[in-house]
């Protein structure tokens, strides 16, 4: 499974890096990032893809969150 | 869904009402809020300029960001973390600045002027539109200034804003003259826009709201541009409608809706550089992803590349005003026409430069 790293990167790279590896037609990527606005804009974007997301893990600030392309 | 939509825009009719209830409780005419001439009246107040006019400690600045850190508080999301290019920062913010001042407003105030009539804010829409489109052709083609860090040695950083914020106020509560003989700081406008303003804790009360309300909605003007056009994403422009529909409503209502490009509240007629003072702007706000207010918004969260780049918008109210860059209701300056043109080109130059790094 695809990792990405958007941790700490100004609005909207978190929602473009995600877009970009999902438009390259992955069905399954792993998303760490920091930050609340970032952690709903990236689920928030994903979901209208069709994804279903799963926070993984969330401390300090910084989150991991899963992404499945909803079958 | 359909929820959050309904919430943004109830937001920004509450922003919208307050903005116009400031105005008539003594702010200048459609300048309720405006982020970018109150910075530069807080810049005037502390005597960094001396342009007599526009010198007040504007107290909703100072309430933003107090009810912006109340509001990342109490959600958990306040955190010191920065070191994302925060030099380029500051000069983004400080020619974000230089073009607000020579349109006459910021993206806020852009909204607000409009809903009262004011149709030279309909030429400084479009140029900021032109702005953030080319910022999200930069953002295509992989523009990245860095990632920041949390900071995790202390939060010591991420309160800097604060403490400034509560120290002015308390300057300003306390009526304390530095200089007598100067008659400042603080200074005071005893004409021109910085006389006017609206009773103190009402100002700062509406300050507070209008922080916690923004911190909340992540509301952003560019954002909203931004995100329609990369994403179809349309929450933050829906806040902006209620905005608009809020201080419409209200200003038909006390009177102060007057539809025309003539004789406009703190305003001036060129087209030019209406739209290019925006359009600088808009651009340099997609690059520090976010408008004025959201770079207080931000910076109030813990974010010191977003204070950095609010303080580079005091450093070019300062220069706009000490060089005669910006403009005035009789209209631009050559030297602010100049800087307008010097700025998109460097913005640009930035946006075509800083690209992500593949790894």
């Amino acid at each position: 499974m695809q990792t990405l790293d958007v941790k700490g990167l100004s609005c909207p790279l978190p929602v473009i890096k995600t877009k970009k590896v999902l438009d390259s037609g992955v069905n399954e990527l792993e998303v760490q990032g920091s930050g609340n606005t970032a952690k709903q804009n990236v689920s928030r974007f994903a979901r209208t893809r069709g994804f279903k997301v799963e926070l993984v893990s969330e401390s300090g600030g910084e989150w991991t969150m899963l992404l499945t392309k909803a079958k | 869904m359909a929820k959050e939509k309904v919430f943004m825009v109830v937001i920004g009719l509450v922003i919208g009402a307050l903005a116009a209830i400031l105005v008539v409780m003594g702010n200048p005419g459609n300048m309720g809020f405006c982020i970018a001439c109150f910075l530069r009246d807080i810049t005037g107040a502390l005597g960094f300029h001396r342009a007599g006019a526009v010198q007040y400690m504007r107290p909703e600045i100072i309430g933003l960001v107090i009810g912006a850190f109340a509001a990342a508080s109490s959600a958990g999301e306040f955190k010191s973390r920065g070191g994302s290019s925060t030099l380029v920062r500051f000069f983004l913010g400080m020619f974000m600045m230089i073009g607000a001042l020579v349109f006459l407003g910021c993206p806020l105030r852009d909204i607000l002027r409009i809903g009262g009539g004011d149709l030279n804010a309909v030429v400084g829409l479009a140029g900021f539109i032109g702005g953030v489109l080319l910022g999200v052709f930069f953002l295509k083609r992989g523009f990245d200034l860095g990632a920041a860090r949390n900071d995790k040695q202390s939060q010591f950083g991420g309160y800097f804003l604060i403490a400034i914020a509560v120290l002015l106020l308390l300057v300003l509560v306390s009526g304390i003259n530095f200089n007598p003989e100067a008659g400042g700081p603080l200074f005071f406008s005893k004409e021109g826009p910085g006389s006017m303003h609206a009773p103190l804790w009402i100002a700062l009360g509406a300050g507070l709201v209008v922080g916690f309300l923004a911190q909340k909605a992540r509301l952003c003007l560019s954002g909203g541009f931004r995100d329609f056009f990369l994403i179809r994403e349309t929450g933050l422009l829906l806040a902006y409608l209620g905005i608009f529909v809020g201080v419409l409503v209200l200003n038909i209502y006390f009177g102060n809706f007057h539809l025309g490009f003539a004789d406009q509240p703190v305003a001036h007629s060129n087209h030019i550089f209406n739209f290019l003072g925006l359009f600088l702007v808009g651009l340099s706000a997609v690059l520090l992803g976010g408008c004025p207010l959201r770079q207080i918004v931000l910076g109030s969260e813990g974010d010191t590349d977003a204070t950095v780049s609010v303080l580079g918008m005091v450093a070019g109210a300062a220069l706009a005003h000490n060089f005669m860059l910006a403009a005035s209701p009789k209209g631009t300056t050559p030297w602010g026409e100049i800087a307008v043109v010097v700025g998109i080109i460097v913005v640009s130059a930035i946006g075509w430069a800083y690209r992500e790094v593949e790894s």
